[in-house]
């Protein structure tokens, strides 16, 4: 196993932590998506259903996406995983929260016929879709300012900052971002699976959404790149040493961020993906090619978290109190046998999972129309 | 020093919302069982009746499965959230059974549960059979990897002190995957779940047959419920027995607690029936014994000694002294990486690291401690006796129990006389809630028991917390209680709304429970739609 040395499980997992997130956010993103966008599409109570029943099959499934993302931070990012949520602990709350409410709603509204129990689940969907979804953007946002944290001599994690502090104005439009994208995709999805009256707003939304994602994207790249302090290491760079983030020097340069996509100009790729894949978006839905369509709205995702993380490379979680302790790739990871075992256990299931998956869906082809729901009425969600 | 306050509320939120989520985890693992064995008679037979019975107990099912994720997620983030000292120190071999438990287990049961629900008339009767075994399989998985992180916790195998990152890290997998802890907890708990699933058929089935009412539907499940329950009663017992050989293996602190049993009594032990624990006298008073039990039990052996807190404490004492060095030679690395002769001489004691860590509730630096000290953390070893005690017999009682209720069902299924009587009947309703309060009480006594521990011997519970202010846990305790109330709430009103509509609620084709009948259409080749 020479090739598989530290340095490069590292990075692998610093890659699987990439896809984890793109695969949570291209999956359960368009349900959390349709989740927000309930209000405005749907008006009737069968129109409703339709919406809620595109997603109700395959959310659950979706949702381990993010699950997993927690149990792979844990288990390969250790120190992120415990600095992050202790950290961000209202925020992530708040997101519990939602999250919680959002399976019981889809289980529990089609249960009653009243409809004010009704109307209540509808709102716990539309919180349970945006509220997370707008939390993990502003989390990002502040990942990328750097967070107030810093570790004692035990590395035990201090966190010195409160919810507020994570209301900034730019944190604030990477929310917005992270809520246009994944609404867009859920629209998208609706234009795809949906049918009637759902599926007609869903395509007017998505010609508005789509343009809209482009734009804020591209000004946040502006921002980040000519603005927006970053984050260099400056002492010796050992990228096969023990996980401990106090053996470094990092001082923060304006525009740090954008430094790798200077001496790598490959990294271009991702931000151009996400914009091409919102181009592609728009035109195919233009034609009505609706699954050509999703099919750009998920490389657009990939791109744009893509470019988030190349960007910070190999930073994963500055720290605007002490900068030096920051978390970087080459000091924040499991040990080498863990991330080795984790490694084989994820080249083992990922294969299966997306075997599995794929068959699923296919299982589900089609789309879910009024009829399909009044047919059905007390079996769907 | 940390807030001990702050402690507290910690541990009271996880206890909390882990209790509740351990509410709907025990039918999940039972039922879908159930559901799984009831569908496979149906594909089988091609009997109506069976299929009815897969999709009204699966309904309930769902009803269950959707609070149990919902607790589930709050389960996976709070680790962080509430103990990032842990996540940190052990994070490298604990984390992963939680990751591999998503990769294998989670994403399966969960993927196919949409499929279960909307797959009917998508599916060939096989396929779909294969889907709700899929789901089975997928929430047992579930438990073997939970099992294993939390085995770990109570027996921490494999692994070792790192100084250089301040963390334990893994050294041997296999050993953390195979911990016998581990292995014997997860069948005990998944017998436990599948002894919960079975009596909720079994106290539902009752109350229509009470009712008369669903009466062929009905006396299936119990059938079902009852031959299903035995094994899985008997079962439960018998490797909860392998729990207690493992424990005493493990965990002596623990079973001595359980047995309030302060001196080391002379092989072979009796094992306590009942008695009131005297924590003033350190003996239990008025108590029963049964010669020669424990020993069995414990050791596996007429010959080998269980020991008493009283000498478990002089070990510990020990310990915490060794501790003390370990943690001298510690701070010597930190500030010289070094220096060799540190390194052998916490070579030497890191073993006893954690034992050393016990003495920071008490003073800022273990190598500052008075014997006076080391003599309290060594006996803050000893968790609280009665509560565990207690909960103990209560808990094996309850197993007792289940054996001789499965047992009597089985006779009167086995005989057909189902409805023959109706006091048990109502004893199956009533004892709904009971398999629920006795695996309540294995996880108290399996977790109470191992404090003051989070990692058995490695990190005390104390300095596992996160750095967050007491108000902030406070809030989040608050918020976690009245939203899970509220969900409490709803989720049995839901679960009553379904039982009393019955499994033919929406069923317009007027034959009401008399389904027994051999639809020919449904005769056909099972591969067809």
């Amino acid at each position: 196993m020479e090739f598989l040395d530290y340095t490069v499980l590292r990075v692998i997992w610093w890659a699987l932590l990439g896809v984890l997130l793109i695969g949570f956010a291209v999956t359960d993103g368009f349900d959390m998506g349709v989740a927000s966008l309930l209000p405005f599409v749907a008006k009737t109570e069968t129109e409703k259903r339709v919406a809620i029943n595109t997603i109700g099959p395959v959310w659950e499934g979706n949702q381990v996406w993010l699950i997993l993302g927690g149990g792979a931070i844990f288990a390969a990012w250790p120190a992120l995983y415990a600095v992050s949520f202790s950290g961000f602990y209202f925020a992530m709350f708040i997101a519990l929260v939602a999250l919680i409410l959002r399976p019981v709603a889809f289980k529990f509204r089609s249960k009653r016929e009243c409809t004010q129990w009704r109307a209540m689940w509808d709102l716990a969907l539309f919180i349970g879709g945006l509220v997370p979804a707008l939390i993990f953007g502003v989390a990002v946002g502040n990942v990328l300012l750097g967070v107030p944290f810093y570790f004692d001599d035990t590395l035990r994690p201090f966190y010195d900052g409160n919810l507020f502090g994570l209301l900034n104005p730019f944190a604030l439009v990477t929310g917005v971002l992270s809520v246009l994208m994944l609404s867009t995709h859920g629209a998208l999805w609706l234009s795809l699976k949906a049918s009637g009256q759902v599926q007609a707003r869903a395509n007017m939304i998505a010609m508005w959404t789509i343009p809209l994602v482009g734009v804020v994207f591209v000004l946040l790249g502006v921002v980040v790149h000519l603005w927006l302090p970053g984050f260099v290491i400056t002492s010796e760079v050992v990228t096969d040493g023990p996980s401990n983030p106090l053996l470094k020097e990092v001082s923060i340069v304006t525009g740090g961020w954008g430094s790798n996509f200077d001496t790598y100009p490959l990294f271009w790729i991702a931000p151009l993906v996400g914009l091409a894949g919102l181009v592609v978006a728009w035109f195919a839905m233009l034609m009505r090619i609706e699954w050509v369509a999703f099919v750009g709205s998920k490389l657009s995702i990939g791109g744009i978290i893509t470019t988030v993380g190349l960007s910070m490379f190999p930073f994963i979680l500055p720290s605007s109190k002490d900068p030096s302790q920051s978390l970087t790739v080459w000091d924040a990871s499991s040990s080498e046998l863990t991330l080795f075992i984790m490694l084989i256990a994820t080249l083992i299931f990922m294969p299966l999972i997306l075997a599995y998956t794929a068959w699923v869906f296919k299982v589900l082809f089609g789309r879910v129309t009024e009829e399909y729901v009044e047919d059905n009425q007390h079996t769907v969600y | 020093m940390i807030d001990s306050g702050l402690v507290d509320l910690s541990r009271l939120q996880f206890a909390m919302t882990a209790m509740y989520h351990f509410l709907f985890v025990p039918l999940t693992l039972g039922l879908s069982f159930l559901i799984a064995i009831m569908e496979s008679v149906y594909v089988m037979t091609g009997r109506q009746v069976w299929r009815d019975m897969t999709i009204f107990w699966g309904k309930l099912f769902g009803i269950n499965f959707a609070v149990g994720v919902a607790t589930g997620i709050v389960m996976e983030f709070q680790f962080g959230m509430n103990w990032s000292y842990y996540s940190h120190y052990v994070g490298d071999i604990f984390g992963a059974p939680l990751a591999i438990e998503g990769l294998m287990a989670f994403f399966l049961e969960a993927t196919f549960i949409g499929l279960f629900f909307f797959g009917w008339d998508k599916l060939t009767r096989v396929q779909h059979l294969v889907v709700t075994w899929l789901v089975a399989i997928g929430s047992n998985f579930s438990a073997l990897w939970i099992l294993v992180a939390n085995g770990w916790m109570n027996f921490p195998v494999g692994s070792e002190f790192n100084p250089l990152t301040m963390r334990m890290e893994v050294t041997d997998f296999a050993a953390v995957i195979f911990n016998p802890v581990a292995q014997s907890k997860f069948v005990h708990t998944v017998s436990a779940g599948y002894v919960t699933g079975a009596m909720f058929v079994l106290g539902v089935s009752a109350f229509y047959l009470l009712k008369n009412r669903d009466v062929e539907f009905a006396k299936r499940s119990m059938t079902v419920a009852a031959s299903f329950g035995l094994a899985a009663a008997l079962s439960v017992v018998v490797l909860g027995d392998e729990s207690g050989y493992s424990v005493g293996e493990n965990q002596k602190m623990k079973l001595a607690a359980m047995e309030g049993m302060y001196e080391t009594e002379e092989a072979p032990a009796s094992f306590t029936v009942i008695g009131v624990p005297n924590p003033d006298t350190n003996r239990v008073d008025y108590a029963v014994h049964i010669p020669y039990v424990l020993g069995l039990i414990a050791t596996r052996s007429v010959t080998e000694e269980v020991p008493g807190i009283l000498d478990l404490v002089e070990h510990a004492k020990a310990r915490v002294k060794t501790g003390v060095a370990a943690y001298d030679a510690l701070q010597t690395i930190k500030e010289d990486p070094s220096n060799t002769e540190a390194k052998l001489r916490f070579d030497a004691f890191k073993d006893d690291l954690g034992f050393g860590l016990l003495l920071k509730q008490f003073v800022e630096d273990p190598r500052d401690a008075t014997e006076e000290h080391i003599s309290q953390a060594a006996w803050s070893t000893v968790p609280p006796v009665a509560p565990l005690f207690y909960s103990f017999r209560l808990m094996v009682g309850l197993g007792f129990l289940f054996i001789a209720m499965f047992a009597y069902a089985f006779w009167l299924t086995a005989r057909r006389e189902h409805t023959k009587n109706p006091l048990f009947l109502k004893l199956c309703l009533f004892a709904i809630p009971l398999p629920w309060i006795a695996a309540e009480l294995g996880w108290f006594v399996a977790e109470f028991g191992r404090q003051p521990w989070v990692i058995d011997s490695v990190l005390p519970t104390f300095l596992a917390v996160s750095s967050l202010d007491y108000y902030e846990v406070l809030t989040t305790l608050v918020g976690f209680v009245l939203i899970y109330s509220t969900l409490f709430v709803i989720e049995i009103g839901l679960l009553r709304k379904t039982v009393l509509e019955g499994p033919y609620a929406h069923d317009h084709s007027g034959t009401g429970g008399n389904q027994d009948v051999q639809h020919p259409e449904l005769v056909q080749p099972v591969f067809a739609k």
